[in-house]
Parts: C-alpha cells; sequence; structure tokens
C-alpha cells in the first residue's frame, strides 16, 4: 500500500464553526509526517476523524485503506494515538495503563516496554492523579511506541517533556521509522518538525495550504544571500527573482526566489566572489509566509 | 485572612445558580406542604382522622420522623420536610465545600490560586463560609415562607435555624473528609456515608423508641421539635458539632502537603493485574469501590429497616381506626409496612444506578474515552461494559437491601422465613430502578451536557412515593413514576405482567442509548 492516510475534502463543522475546509492530507508508508499549524487551525479534529471519534460532514477519508468511522476498532489494532492532553485514570498507575491500553490494542511487546520505561525515566507506580503533565504525556508515549502499530497517531506529543526526553523521543521516533513504521505528527514545534519529518503539510484555517518535502517547500521560498565581491554588482537587481538588494560599495544582501539561485550565482561569480554565505528559509520562514498576514491583521483589528 | 473578599466573590459568581436551586427547592419542599394539608382537610374530623393514621404507619415514621401534633397545619410541615430539607441541605454543603476546596485541588487551579497574595487557609475559609452562607439563605427561606404563609414565627424560626445547622453539620462533615483524602469522589463517599448514617439512626430510634436518633444530627433537629412546643438546646449540639468538626479539618489542614491527604496514598503496582484485560475489567476497576461502599450500605440499612418491622404492630396501639384501616390485622401490616421499605430502599439504591449510569460521561468529558477509543475496543463494548456494570451492581444492591431486611426482622424476630420474601419485595422494584438508570444513559448517549438532567426522574420518583399520597397527586402524575406500576409486594402479589412490561421500558430506553451513542461524535475539548 502506498498511501497509509488518505484525506480528500474533509468538511467538519461544529455548529457555526467551520473546524476543517476541504482538508487534504496524504501520508506516506515508511515516512514521518508534520502536519504543521498553530492552535485551532484544525490538526487535533482532523486526527480525530481519522480515529473515528468525530464523523466528516464531507469528503473522503481512508486509513489504511479502511473506513475509519465503520471499521474504527479493526484498523486501530494496527495504530497507535497519542492525544496532546493526557489524562490519566486518577486510581491506576502508569504501569497499570500502559498494559491496560498495550491489551485493548491487542499485545505490547514487554522487551520494548522495560526499554521505553527506562528511556524516559518513567516511575510505573504512581496513581494517575500524581503524575504531572509531563509523565502523564510520558505515560502515553510508553503505551503507543512499545505497541506493534504500523501508524503512529501523534498530537502534539512533546507537550510538557523537558527537553532530554525531547531528544529522546526524537530518537525513539527515528528508530521507529528504521523498523518500517509510519508516524503522523501533529505540532507546532518547528524545530522538531525539521529534524524529524521527512515530509510537512501546513495546514491553515482547516484546509492544508502547503504539503511536500522540506526541500520542496524551501524550493517555493527565497533564500537570503550575502556577498563580498571584486566588482560593484550593478546588473543584480534587473536579475529575475531578485528582491530587497542592498548594495553597499562591494558587498552585498538580497533574497532570491530559490528556483533563480544557480542563476544568480552565475551572474555572483561573473563578478569574483570574496566571500559567501547563503542561508536556506528556515521552517518558520515557510510558516510565516501562510500565517504572516494574520499576525499582521491581529495585530491591527479592522 | 488575605484575599479572603476575593475568593467570597468569586464563589459567589460561581455557585450562585446551584445554591439558587437548592435555596428555592429546599424552601418550597417545606413550604408546599402547608397548603397542601390544608388543601385535603378541610374538617377538623378528617384531619384528625389522617393524622392518627399517620402516627400509626411506622413506615411513615422511619422515612420522616418522630410524629408530634401531626393533627396541626405546623406540625405535619415540620414532620414531613424536616427530614429531607436536612438531607438536602447536607448535600448542598458537601458539594459546595467539595467543589471549592479538593476538587480545586486536583485539577490544579488552587494551586495558581495559592500563589498569588492569599493566606494558605484563605480558599478553604471562603468554601467554609461559603456553605455558612448557603445555609443560611436556606434557613431564611425556610423561615420566611412558613411565616408568610401565616404559620407561627417560632415554629418557622426553629426548622430555619435547624435547617441550617444541620446543613452546617454536614458540611463542616465534608470539610474534614476533603482533608483525609486526596480524592474528591472519595470524600463525597466518606460525607455520603455520614448523612445516610445519620439518615438510618434517626429512622430506626423514631420507630424503636429514640435513643439511636441521639445519635444523629438529622434527630437532634428534629428534638427541636418544631411547632409542638419549640425547645432551643437541640441547637447547641448541631453547633458544637460543626464547631469541633470544623476545628479538626483546620487541624488536618495544617498536617498536610498541598496535593496531598492526612491518608498518604500508597504506590501501586507497576504491572496491570489479570483482572485488567477489557474493558469490562476496567469498569469494574473504576466502579468497585462505589459498588462495594452500596451493597454493603444497602445490606445495613435493609438490616436497619428489618429490624423495624417488629415494632409496627406495637405502634398500633389501641387505635381502633387504625386496627379498621388494616382489615388484615397485625401480619398485613408488617406487609404494607415493608411494602413501603422495599420501594423506600429501591429509590435509595436508584442513587447508585443514576450516577453508575452517568459515569460514562466522566470518562468522556475527561479526554479519557479519546483514549480508550483510539485502541481496539469498539464503542459498543466499552458501552456495555459500564451498562452490566450499573445493572449488576444495581442488582446486588437492590436485593442486599431486601436481603438486609429479611435478616432485620429475623434478627429480632428469631423468624427467618421473610428473607425470600422481602428479597423478592425489593427486586420486584428493580426494573423501576433499571428504568431511571436508562433514562440517563440515554441522556449521556444523545448529548453527554444533559446528563444532570438524569437525577430528575429520581426526584421526582421519590417526590410521588413521599407525598404523592399524602397530598393527592392526580393519577396521572403517580402513573408517570414506573415504581407505581410495580404493585407492593408482599401487601398484594406481585403484578408480573406489568414488571415486564417496565422491564422492557427499560431495555428500550437502554437500547436506545446505544443506538445513539453509536452514531454521535465523541465529545472532545
Amino acid at each position: 500500500m502506498d498511501h497509509l492516510v488518505e484525506i480528500e475534502g474533509l468538511v467538519k463543522t461544529f455548529g457555526r464553526t467551520r473546524a476543517l475546509d476541504g482538508l487534504e492530507l496524504r501520508v506516506r508508508e515508511g515516512e514521518v509526517h508534520g502536519f504543521l499549524g498553530p492552535n485551532g487551525a484544525g490538526k487535533s479534529t482532523t486526527l480525530r476523524v481519522l480515529l473515528g471519534l468525530l464523523r466528516a460532514d464531507a469528503g473522503t477519508v481512508r486509513l489504511l485503506g479502511g473506513d475509519p468511522w465503520h471499521d474504527a476498532a479493526r484498523l486501530h489494532r494496527r495504530i497507535a494515538y497519542v492525544p496532546g492532553d493526557v489524562t490519566l485514570w486518577p486510581n491506576l498507575t502508569g504501569g497499570e495503563t500502559i498494559d491496560l491500553l498495550g491489551r485493548l490494542r491487542g499485545g505490547l511487546d514487554p522487551q520494548r516496554r522495560a526499554e521505553l520505561v527506562a528511556t524516559f525515566e518513567l516511575d510505573l507506580g504512581k496513581r494517575g492523579r500524581a503524575y504531572s503533565k509531563g509523565n502523564r504525556q510520558k505515560v502515553a508515549l510508553v503505551a503507543a511506541l512499545a505497541s506493534d502499530a504500523d501508524l503512529l497517531l501523534l498530537d502534539e506529543p512533546t507537550s510538557g517533556l523537558d527537553p532530554l526526553m525531547e531528544s529522546q523521543f526524537q530518537r525513539c521516533i527515528d528508530r521507529y521509522r528504521d523498523g518500517g513504521g509510519t508516524v503522523l505528527l501533529s505540532s507546532h514545534i518547528l524545530a522538531e518538525v525539521e529534524s524529524l519529518c521527512d515530509r510537512v503539510s501546513i495546514v491553515r484555517a482547516g484546509r492544508v495550504v502547503e504539503s511536500g518535502t522540506l526541500a520542496e517547500l524551501r524550493h517555493l521560498t527565497r533564500t537570503s544571500v550575502r556577498a563580498e565581491l571584486d566588482r560593484p554588482a550593478t546588473d543584480l537587481a534587473r536579475h529575475p527573482g531578485v528582491h530587497d538588494l542592498v548594495v553597499e560599495d562591494h558587498r552585498v544582501a538580497f533574497e532570491v526566489d530559490t528556483v533563480q539561485l544557480g542563476g544568480v550565482l552565475e551572474v555572483l561569480t561573473g563578478l569574483g566572489v570574496r566571500t559567501l554565505t547563503s542561508q536556506p528559509p528556515t521552517l518558520e520562514e515557510l510558516f510565516l509566509r501562510h500565517y504572516g498576514d494574520e499576525v499582521e491583521t491581529e495585530d491591527q483589528p479592522a | 485572612m488575605t484575599g479572603l473578599p476575593v475568593f467570597l466573590r468569586a464563589f459567589a459568581r460561581r455557585d450562585r445558580w446551584f445554591v439558587i436551586g437548592f435555596v428555592a427547592g429546599i424552601t418550597l419542599l417545606y413550604w408546599s406542604q402547608a397548603p397542601g394539608v390544608d388543601g385535603i382537610y378541610t374538617t377538623r374530623a378528617a384531619f384528625e382522622e389522617a393524622a392518627a393514621m399517620m402516627e400509626s404507619n411506622a413506615a411513615f415514621i422511619a422515612m420522616a420522623g418522630p410524629p408530634r401534633a401531626l393533627d396541626t397545619t405546623g406540625g405535619q410541615v415540620a414532620w414531613q420536610a424536616s427530614a429531607f430539607g436536612a438531607v438536602c441541605a447536607g448535600l448542598m454543603s458537601m458539594f459546595l465545600v467539595g467543589r471549592h476546596t479538593r476538587a480545586e485541588e486536583e485539577s490544579g487551579r488552587d494551586e495558581l490560586m495559592r500563589s498569588g497574595a492569599v493566606s494558605r487557609r484563605t480558599p478553604m475559609t471562603a468554601a467554609l463560609l461559603m456553605m455558612l452562607v448557603a445555609n443560611l439563605l436556606v434557613g431564611a427561606g425556610v423561615a420566611a415562607s412558613l411565616v408568610a404563609y401565616g404559620l407561627a414565627v417560632a415554629g418557622a424560626v426553629a426548622l430555619g435555624v435547624g435547617v441550617w445547622a444541620t446543613g452546617a453539620v454536614f458540611g463542616a462533615v465534608a470539610l474534614l473528609a476533603m482533608q483525609l483524602t486526596g480524592s474528591t469522589r472519595t470524600a463525597y463517599g466518606i460525607t455520603g456515608t455520614v448523612i445516610g448514617v445519620s439518615y438510618a439512626l434517626r429512622a430506626i430510634g423514631d420507630v424503636s423508641g429514640g435513643t439511636l436518633s441521639w445519635l444523629s444530627p438529622i434527630g437532634w433537629y428534629q428534638a427541636m421539635h418544631a411547632y409542638s412546643g419549640e425547645r432551643w438546646w437541640p441547637l447547641l449540639l448541631l453547633v458544637a458539632a460543626a464547631v469541633v468538626v470544623v476545628a479538626a479539618a483546620y487541624g488536618a489542614f495544617d498536617r498536610r502537603d498541598f496535593g496531598a491527604g492526612l491518608w498518604h496514598a500508597r504506590p501501586g503496582p507497576e504491572q496491570a493485574g489479570p483482572g485488567l484485560q477489557s474493558a469490562l475489567g476496567l469498569s469494574w476497576r473504576l466502579q468497585r469501590g462505589s459498588v462495594l461502599g452500596w451493597v454493603v450500605g444497602m445490606l445495613l440499612g435493609g438490616i436497619a429497616y428489618g429490624s423495624i418491622g417488629d415494632d409496627v404492630e406495637s405502634l398500633i396501639g389501641d387505635s381502633e381506626l387504625s386496627r379498621d384501616i388494616f382489615l388484615g390485622g397485625a401480619g398485613a401490616l408488617v406487609d404494607a409496612f415493608y411494602a413501603t421499605a422495599a420501594l423506600m430502599v429501591a429509590l435509595i439504591a436508584a442513587g447508585f444506578t443514576v450516577s453508575s449510569a452517568l459515569r460514562p460521561r466522566e470518562e468522556e468529558d475527561s479526554g479519557r474515552l479519546e483514549v480508550l477509543l483510539a485502541t481496539a475496543l469498539p464503542r459498543r463494548r466499552w458501552w456495555a461494559a459500564n451498562v452490566l456494570i450499573t445493572a449488576g451492581g444495581s442488582l446486588v444492591a437492590v436485593a442486599a437491601a431486601g436481603a438486609g431486611m429479611g435478616a432485620g426482622y429475623a434478627l429480632v424476630t428469631g423468624d427467618w422465613s421473610r428473607v425470600g420474601q422481602l428479597t423478592l419485595a425489593t427486586l420486584v422494584m428493580l426494573p423501576g430502578v433499571l428504568v431511571l438508570g436508562a433514562i440517563g444513559l440515554l441522556l449521556v448517549g444523545v448529548r453527554p451536557a444533559w446528563s444532570v438532567v438524569g437525577w430528575l426522574p429520581l426526584a421526582f420518583c421519590a417526590v410521588v412515593l413521599l407525598f404523592g399520597e399524602l397530598l393527592r397527586f392526580p393519577d396521572w402524575v403517580v402513573d408517570l413514576s414506573p415504581f407505581s406500576h410495580l404493585g407492593r409486594y408482599p401487601a398484594v402479589d406481585v403484578p408480573w405482567g406489568a414488571v415486564g412490561v417496565v422491564l422492557a421500558v427499560a431495555l428500550a430506553l437502554a437500547g436506545l442509548a446505544l443506538w445513539a451513542f453509536e452514531r454521535r461524535d465523541v465529545v472532545t475539548r
């Protein structure tokens, strides 16, 4: 099977709010797919539709080739889910919760469970009500990662984890992918997505506005270039794709559409390059490109 | 105490509808007796006849209190309303105290508030004051409404001040319970048990001579003899008890850590036992404490009720009138008593049924259901597991009450032959109990936000049982209660056909609930 998740034209409304508005999403087998967007963009709603917790109002949703609403229980044998805000049963211990969730999913690997518990330094004997937020998150992560799932659905899974645990989490996800697993990772932490994900979908107001590998997405934006040249760069301004050019004697700084980068470099070489720094767009810039106007309109309410 | 006014203002804002509801409800409970009684007994003779009958009815005495001056309007109000009024005020106090102390602490909000410029004891003191003020409003409402109706002031004040003080005692108990354990739910269980035991002690005491009634705050309240020669010193018992228990609560509060109870939670097993394999195992694990508590409580309550049965005959005394009414003689009188008692305990057991039927809502609201349903657990099986615990727990609780009544009767008389009969008598009421549970399920199945309404049918059935006969409700109102169709075994034969129909209604409602639940979105945050 090529795609483990296939969503087309998904619409979900809550009363008058249109939480998902024609969302498209494809997750290929064996990839870690970042699902990126700010709070309220529709990430959690999408995951809940995928889990069969919410019924789609319109559009088609396929999970592992099946219908998540009608075949929920059957499909769930092959997936594991970690919600963004984990609540545990107040009087069950962490260990009991992990085993219960594992058994309900059809079994979990005791060896892997033990390894994960050690990795995340989790105290299994505490009652649910006594865990801190980060530790509740760890309980859910161990329960999910110790399972034999083909697909992990993770909804902002590292919220509340300290940086050490976050890097442990990233290592676990890398290992999971190396073992052939597929991950849909919803997040608003750009660094996490940048270091973990093969492909990214950026969601905004219930729609995916950009989707592709990081390289592909970068291609759509501008690279910033600074150079010191032998001769003044007088013609550069006329070159297609160059923006915000600043020329100071022999020094230039500008932004260039990534597709035009090669041509611009030829021009620079012709002028004699002494030093050159070029910076690929960060995910943050990609993100801001889609949300920048929102920030502005928020600053100046209409 | 820094910050106290801020807290009080915030509490008053959060609680206003809750308190207004309870004040209106309890005031109505007292006040409505007066026009009700006056409307029915229009002649002196009719009033005295009815009073004589009530005085000799042990089931009524066990339900309401010691019969005094029942041939006066004031005496009727005090008799019929005071025990339930005290229980309602106790429940109001319990919930008020719980939601502002331990529940806030469990949610973490208390931590945030206490990080502000407030003294350590401020939130607790604010909760205590809020509880006292709410009870004061209840008392004022009761007294004012009765005076407005035209009843004597002294009796009205006695009923009002008494309900205030009794509510305060139970509120104090709740405040102490919240310090003992780290869980609001457990603390509610402890307080509810204290209220239940107080009610049961005075029930036994009132029927069998009065000694046990002196162990109960509700008994002290009724010992104030409102509208039958008021006396004020029992009020001192109530106030003293409240003060002592509040002092104990503050002592416990000062000795415990934030978030912890005085009783420390021990670490639990690091692996799940074999019981935690399935949805049913989980449901049982989550509800077993509640099920066991209710079963033991119903058994003990049944024993208490059963032990009264033998006194029923002596209560009739020489009243020719009562003897005429119960034509079948003493045996039939005992049967009639137990028929009412069976309905009474069934309604109490329905408290478990409704709370258990509404339990899935809590799982859903907290987000835990989301995690469960993300596993291979089908919705239907999770739902069925809850229903099974609710129905099974109800069955055992109701049967325990009946067996307890039989055992209580046997302990006093040495006659064990009634155990089977009385177990059957309560089991006949089970379909009615299950209808109440199924209504709760239906609300959760259709729209969980409506689930609080699930308590109303139980309240309605209780009102029909307690006042339907005395206040002569119209037939169609009485018939709305499923219990009205289940007969009065052992006084009359079991109407098996009707029992089957009520059971079918319960099953149909439960089926509808599942149907609706399978078709709706899971509520998410």
